[in-house]
């Protein structure tokens, strides 16, 4: 084995990140890292290439256990990566970024002649033809990707890890870009590939590792797995039988309910193709799919965060404005977005400003909460949502992932929506706390709110869902009721009946 | 050409028109006399912008260098009257402060994460206030050494003077010109206006290049008061105020990104001319009244800010083509 990683554990405060996880590579071989938002392949990553410090196991490289504590000692070590975005400086040219740190020089100064040809020699095998004198700025983000492999080739040699490199490239880039990454496996690198797309990962991997929830839950030769098993690794089991044994119980005949919303032809270029979905009164409706399949795309269009390009939305009043988050809120619409700590809370302000932030914004500066109604209102819901906090003014930065994912609803619960959008609810909280915002949505669907809930975990879109829609390649392609909602429809839905393939193939070139 | 010389391209493009212009009017301008008072004139102010350049490069910016200049001058003067070191022993010590100073400012600027704005605000205050420390009259300097380089200069054919400041400010060019364009440390600078993040992903030891960067300008700011003492032969604490900004305004006209990684220091040294090129056209007229230089100038950086704008924007439309006809071409 060319890199062996034995029970590496990291803990962040709150969440343990890597539990004990495994993880074999060998020389000449493709081996995909896979999981959801989460899973833990990023800290695996960084573990890696020295941008965390683990907290135990170990990792030996050719047999020699190293810990490197920076890129740069991870690259002289051998380990290159290459990132989804930063890499190189667009304002300097090919030459300059192939060489940065290892320029050839005379007397002193930077050799330019002799930079060019180290840096033509640095491409060669790449199938590229490119003048390194110009500005990487001049070249398309699948070139400087290319570059970028080349650079971390040259700089270190043996594990090459490559970090969702192909998300912003198209089909026939892709193709390029794999046949360089194949180049490089027959040359005897270790590759680490990192993506969402499944399709990619069959098309080029040699093996596949997927991580659940910081642990390793399966390690299989590519070429033995199929798509729905694989999906099932990634989705599979997380929930506490408890949880799913309280959940709803999928009769053949689902309720009647009144209708509240109605969206007709829903839809915008490039990001959701348009979809009709109608929302009950005290429905929860489970939004099912892979990362980067649709779902948030789906909410953040509901939600006016993107304009709709086509389609109306309507109650029983008549069509209403959903153009921005603005309207949305105005429409009685709430919207708790995955990244809770970017877009979510506000850190620094207390738990009573953060349960009081969107109401106040809803009200306008001029008809101000006062401090006690402020209190009052925080009060409220750290009692009845079980907040964990010593008091309304610690700041939200020091609780938990599941105490700042309450405050988050409590903001919007506060509001009284009745359409409440949550994208990942339960991500990255412990386990009591996820079984309690489930029963939450429970109780809160129970007075009439209408709730969306997008999750990777199955289980728990079972356990609470009235409906399932299912998206995938950004469309929405089944709506699972009653006793169709089972892990099992839900998985063989998103693992998709290769015939909806065909006019989005390209993708799996 | 290589697309990233467009922007030096046109600065002297423009250098080369407004000359043209000047010639066209009065014919006397195209001599090595008017030269030589161009490059005398403007020496100070080249060299602090030679630092100024570097600072720019890295996406930094020095507010402290005009302030640098008077103290320096002050320095000179109050050490020439009140001892009797020769003033190649003061030269060294006032570089030695102002060097230093720099690093001070640029480690602040590092240690603190600091805007660099702020911090060489800060520095200007600071510096302005020292100068006033040491006197608040302007002093002159009386010293044989500074008769004599003040009198030192090359006859160049014409007749134009080149003297010794003139040359130190061609100097002073062409020594930036190697650091920022063909040394490790250049690099480093380019990477970090390219991006800090990814320059130090790169490998680029951020605190230690930002110091330098300071440093740097630091240096290059006292070398420009020394220069400035020898053209003005005094020393005053109320001198070259709003020098920074005249500096950046050359930068500017020179081609460099006022962001950033991008731009060339001949390219501010032709701004620096282009600037003095206006002031000589005005004296030259005479009926001008001279406060048309800084119309003239604030209509350039406009000017050249659009450049930028739009180059940036053509570079990018440019690189997406490129991709097309190299996809079409794999297909």
């Amino acid at each position: 084995m060319l890199l062996t990683i034995r029970s590496l554990t990291k803990t962040f405060p709150g969440t343990t990140a890597l539990d004990a996880v495994d993880f074999d590579l060998a020389a000449g071989e493709i081996h995909a890292l896979l999981g959801e938002n989460g899973a833990g392949k990023s800290t695996l990553i960084k573990c890696l290439t020295g941008a965390y410090s683990r907290d135990g196991g170990e990792i030996s490289l050719e047999g020699r256990p190293i810990s490197p504590r920076s890129t740069s000692k991870a690259q002289e070590l051998g380990i290159g990566t290459v990132y989804q975005e930063v890499n190189l400086l667009a304002n300097l040219t090919v030459a300059q970024n192939l060489t940065f740190g290892r320029e050839p020089t005379r007397f002193g100064m930077v050799d330019a002649r002799a930079q060019k040809r180290q840096a033509e020699a640095m491409l060669e095998g790449y199938g590229l033809d490119i003048d390194v004198s110009r500005n990487l700025a001049a070249y398309s983000v699948a070139v400087r990707q290319i570059i970028a492999i080349a650079r971390a080739v040259a700089l270190s040699g043996k594990v090459l890890i490559l970090d969702e490199p192909t998300a912003s490239l198209d089909a026939r880039e892709v193709e390029t870009l794999f046949d360089v990454v194949r180049g490089l496996r027959d040359r005897g690198l270790g590759i680490v590939f990192v993506s969402h797309f499944l399709d990619q990962v069959f098309a080029l991997t040699d093996r596949v590792t997927v991580l659940r929830n910081g642990r390793r839950v399966a390690s299989e030769r590519t070429a033995d797995l199929n798509r729905v098993r694989l999906i099932e690794h990634m989705l599979g089991h997380a929930l506490e039988d408890e949880v799913i044994a309280h959940g709803k119980t999928h009769d053949a005949a689902a309720a009647q309910r009144p209708e509240l919303l109605r969206f007709e032809n829903f839809g915008r270029r490039g990001h959701v193709e348009p979809f009709d979905l109608a929302v009950g009164r005290g429905e929860v409706l489970g939004l099912a799919g892979l990362l980067g399949s649709g779902r948030t795309e789906s909410a953040e269009l509901l939600f006016g965060v993107v304009e709709a390009h086509s389609g109306a939305a309507r109650d029983e009043n008549g069509t209403f404005d959903l153009s921005s988050p603005r309207a949305a809120v105005a429409a009685g619409f709430g919207y708790a977005p995955e990244e809770r700590k970017e877009d979510g809370i506000v850190a620094d302000l207390s738990v009573r400003e953060n349960i009081a932030l969107a109401l106040q914004a809803h009200r306008g500066w001029l008809r101000r909460l006062s401090g006690a109604e402020q209190a009052r209102l925080a009060n409220n819901y750290i009692a009845r949502l079980d907040i964990r906090t010593f008091g309304p003014e610690q700041p939200v930065g020091e609780l938990s992932g599941g105490n700042q994912q309450k405050v988050v609803l409590a903001r919007w619960l506060a509001m009284n929506p009745r359409f409440l959008i949550l994208d990942e609810p339960t991500r990255g909280i412990d386990v009591g706390a996820h079984a309690e915002i489930l029963r939450l949505i429970q109780k809160v669907t129970a007075e009439g709110m209408s709730i969306l809930i997008i999750s990777s975990e199955l289980d728990e879109l079972i356990a609470v869902s009235d409906r399932v829609i299912v998206v995938r390649d950004r469309r929405h392609v089944a709506e699972l009721t009653g006793r169709e909602i089972t892990s099992d429809t839900i998985v063989r839905a998103i693992a998709a009946p290769q015939a909806g393939r065909q006019n989005s193939g390209e993708e799996a070139a | 050409m290589n697309p990233r010389l467009y922007p030096l391209a046109a600065t002297i493009a423009i250098f080369a028109l407004a000359w043209a212009i000047c010639v066209m009017q009065f014919p006397t301008m195209l001599s090595t006399r008017v030269v030589g008072n161009l490059l005398t004139d403007n020496a100070y102010l080249g060299i602090v912008a030679v630092g100024m350049t570097i600072v720019i490069l890295s996406g930094g910016i020095d507010l402290s260098v005009g302030s640098v200049i008077a103290f320096s001058g002050v320095f000179i003067a109050v050490m020439l009257r009140d001892t009797n070191l020769h003033p190649l022993v003061v030269f060294v010590l006032l570089l030695a402060v102002t060097t230093a100073f720099g690093a001070a400012m640029g480690g602040l600027i590092h240690a603190l994460a600091m805007p660099p704005f702020i911090v060489t605000l800060a520095g200007m205050f600071l510096m302005r206030g020292l100068a006033y420390m040491l006197t608040i009259d302007s002093v002159p300097i009386n010293h044989p050494f500074y008769d004599l380089l003040d009198g030192a200069y090359w006859l160049m054919p014409g007749k134009g003077r080149l003297t010794l400041i003139g040359a130190a400010m061609l100097v002073a060019v062409a020594v930036g010109m190697v650091v920022a364009h063909r040394t490790r440390f250049g690099a480093s600078v380019f990477a970090l206006g390219g991006g800090e993040a990814t320059a130090r992903l790169m490998g680029v030891r951020v605190g230690r290049t930002t110091v330098a960067i300071y440093a740097f300008s630091g240096l290059m700011a006292g070398l420009s008061g020394i220069v400035f003492s020898i053209y003005t032969k005094s020393g005053y604490p109320l001198a070259t105020v709003g020098t920074e900004l005249t500096a950046i305004a050359a930068v500017v006209i020179g081609g460099t990104l006022l962001t950033g990684g991008a731009g060339f220091v001949f390219g501010t040294l032709i701004g620096v001319l282009t600037m003095g090129l206006i002031q000589t056209y005005i004296v030259f007229d005479g009926t001008l009244s001279s406060w048309w230089t800084k119309i003239i100038i604030g209509l350039l950086l406009l000017a050249f800010i659009l450049l930028q704008k739009s180059l940036l924007r053509l570079s990018a439309i440019g690189g997406g083509r490129a991709t097309r006809s190299r996809n079409e071409a794999a297909a």
